[in-house]
């Protein structure tokens, strides 16, 4: 059984090595493709294996880096939940990286001509041993070394090419960032002082022998600085404001996966080191409930897609929030169903729309129109991840929620039926904003010629659609305002149309059929959350595992 | 284990300085708030060791009350330290590159929110049309076409 533990480090190590690597091979562009492309698929050959082992073997894998024994060294652990978010993870980086490949030297493409050393590759691959050292490590301390990993990666990617738009929108989310880690990072000083270690699994025993409001003081602080990291409503601002400026494949990877690794810290502590009710679950519902409404709202009143897909990013955060909160069994297991399909779905929502900037050189739903007509392929692509993530039947969104909803009527309370109603709401809402993209994006016709175009237009307060509309009032008040006819501000993109190139299409052609099968390897997807959800209420197994010989 | 009340002080008044100053607009101030933060969160760090003036290595000695000085707090500040200096020089890095292209370190509002913003004041109305009825695109147009917007962000982006 131990004989796999070795693989337990290698999601961290091999990302590192080929960040190194990716480095070193520099401005050879090909090399440095190779480097990361071998890199991640190794890491999720190696996810792949832990998965397996952790959920053969019914029991987590553990190491004690460096040889020191765990309440003096770091040990990291490799129990189910940790290894799906492991391969999920490093399936989508895969998925894009190869779409950042695709779109060639556009990936580290800078404003103003001047090109640095190309860092896209390296940063990325940092970023993702960050991400899989938050999820491995049993260690508080080390789960914050993994988050600044992460972050730095990710001001580095966020900031490319150091254009102002880019810069105003890294200001603002380093800045954030920065604040929930001095939160977490408090968090760990009070927890140490209280209990005198930063184990996971020694102070899930240590902590239950604090007094109840000392307990619930430490809850709060963590849950605070992970919540800001997940984008749960209070602290969701920062979110829709930074992501949408950055590249595509940027903008694909964050959404999929930063926001989840404040969920899966939150699943963490609240099944291992903080279970059982009190007030602090019924915080974190009221928190889900608001963070799927206010955001979902907030999604329809946007005109630029990537910034409804944020925002719709934020409200699905609120899903998994609630089945964390719900406390029970069904819950947590549909949540961790939840953050897997989420993941794929939302990364692969981001790259469609990268190729619908890519083909009508626009995310703004006002100037685009009829790209359904111009690329069939790209609607479709968008079209099953965007039903997907409104959770129509039969696919894994519907599943992920079905889940979620029946573990709200399981809990019973008042409170859960709450979420479970405002969780339709929001569901329905998804829907509505996603068809919105859908029905003006890429349904209504592209020219002209329709004069519900420039009604559906001026009902949002948007600019008109088209150069010379039909409707004569329209004509007349854009004659009054020369500024709005002017092509180059006000008219559609559908000049401009491009072919997407075969390299980027083909990683989210990838990525959406990944989305779409989870809804075919749900039932075994199912098992393995539920007995992850199991191992996580049950706490022994992972105490047990960390100190074989009982907690010192 | 007695807590030193001067180290206490000290860490809440420089947390509380660092939130004053990240309130701040400019890009620099704001970040002297946070270093003045992380330092202050250190001298926790330093509080939860226990007492000071215990020896820092004693062959098979505890690490409780009366035996050497707990070394996890200090290599976790030290762990801090590092971090913060790399996070110092990328923001530094970063309120260069904005003072470069946009003349201030100042922090400027986001273009698309304050459009979206605008958008929604100026047609309340019509919002809520559409609101009720999601599965038409054919609602009556009383608003004003591109007067309000006109070549919004979009453009620029």
């Amino acid at each position: 059984m131990s004989d796999w533990s070795w693989v337990v480090p290698l999601p961290v190590v091999v990302p590192l090595v080929g960040a190194g690597l990716a480095v070193v091979a520099g401005r050879r562009e090909r090399w440095q493709r190779i480097v990361s492309l071998a890199s991640l698929g190794f890491t999720m050959a190696a996810a792949a294996g832990l998965l397996a082992a952790a959920h053969l073997l019914d029991q987590p894998l553990v190491v004690s880096v460096g040889g020191w024994v765990p309440p003096q060294g770091i040990v990291l652990v490799a129990d189910r939940i940790t290894a799906l978010m492991l391969l999920i993870a490093s399936l989508t980086t895969l998925g894009v990286t190869l779409y950042a490949i695709g779109q060639g030297r556009d990936s580290h493409e800078h404003g103003d001509g001047e090109s640095p050393l190309p860092v896209f590759h390296p940063a990325l691959l940092i970023l993702i041993a960050g991400v899989d050292t938050s999820f491995l490590s049993g260690d508080l301390f080390h789960i914050y070394v993994g988050f600044e990993m992460l972050l730095v990666a990710s001001f580095v990617l966020l900031t490319l090419g150091g254009t102002p738009d880019r810069v105003r929108a890294g200001v603002n989310y380093v800045f954030v960032s920065l604040l929930s880690s001095m939160l977490f990072l408090t968090a760990i000083a009070m927890i140490y002082a209280a209990c005198g270690t930063v184990n996971l699994a020694q102070l899930a025993v240590r902590l239950a022998q604090l007094p109840e409001s000392h307990r619930v003081l430490l809850q709060v602080l963590l849950l605070v600085g992970f919540a800001v990291k997940a984008a749960i409503f209070p602290m969701s601002g920062w979110l829709p404001d930074s992501y949408p400026t950055a590249p595509a494949p940027v903008t694909a990877v964050f959404a999929g996966l930063l926001t989840k690794v404040g969920v899966y810290a939150i699943i963490r502590t609240q099944t291992l080191l903080f279970p059982g009710g009190g007030f602090v679950p019924d915080l974190l519902m009221w928190a889900a409930l608001a963070t799927m409404l206010v955001a979902i709202i907030g999604a329809i009143a946007q005109d630029d897609a990537k910034r409804l897909l944020s925002f719709t990013l934020v409200s699905h955060i609120g899903y998994m929030v609630y089945g964390v909160a719900v406390g029970n069994q069904m819950g947590l297991s549909s949540a961790i169903f939840y953050v897997a399909h989420h993941i794929v779905v939302q990364t692969a929502l981001f790259l469609v729309i990268g190729l619908v900037e890519a083909h009508a050189g626009s995310t703004s739903l006002a100037r685009l129109g009829g790209v359904a007509g111009t690329a069939p392929l790209v609607a479709i692509l968008f079209f099953v991840p965007a039903m997907n993530l409104a959770g129509i039947p039969p696919l894994s969104g519907f599943l992920g929620k079905v889940g979620l909803l029946q573990a709200g009527v399981a809990a019973g309370s008042p409170l859960a039926y709450t979420l479970v109603a405002g969780s339709l709401v929001t569901s329905l809402l998804t829907l509505y904003a996603v068809s919105r993209v859908w029905s003006r994006a890429f349904w209504r016709s592209p020219g002209g010629d329709a004069v519900s175009d420039a009604e559906s237009d001026t009902a949002l307060q948007t600019r008109p659609s088209h150069v010379v509309p039909a409707d004569p009032a329209t004509a007349a008040r854009i004659a009054a305002d020369p500024a709005a006819a002017d092509p180059l501000v006000a008219g559609p993109v559908t000049a401009a149309r491009r072919t997407v190139p075969r390299g980027l299409l083909w990683p989210a052609v990838l990525l959406v059929v990944v989305s779409t099968a989870l809804t075919l390897a749900a039932g075994p997807l199912y098992a393995v959350t539920d007995a992850a959800a199991r191992e996580a209420t049950a706490r022994a197994p992972y105490i047990s595992a960390v100190f074989p010989g009982g907690v010192p | 284990m007695s807590t030193n009340i001067t180290l206490a002080l000290v860490c809440g008044l420089l947390v509380g300085v660092g939130i004053y100053l990240l309130m701040a607009r400019g890009i620099v101030r704001a970040f002297l708030g946070v270093l003045l933060m992380s330092n202050g969160i250190n001298l926790l760090f330093l509080l939860a060791s226990g007492n000071a003036g215990r020896p820092p290595l004693i062959r098979g000695a505890d690490t409780g009350q009366d035996g050497m000085t707990d070394p996890l707090p200090q290599a976790l500040v030290l762990t801090a330290i590092v971090i913060t200096l790399a996070l110092t020089g990328f923001v530094l890095a970063l309120a260069y590159r904005a003072a470069e292209a946009e003349q201030t370190d100042a922090i400027t509002d986001d273009t698309e929110d304050a459009r979206v913003a605008r958008a929604g004041e100026a047609d309340a109305e019509s919002e809520v049309d559409v609101l009720a009825d999601p599965t038409s695109d054919d609602e009556p147009a009383d608003g004003d076409v591109g007067a309000e917007t006109g070549p919004g962000a979009g453009a620029t982006r």
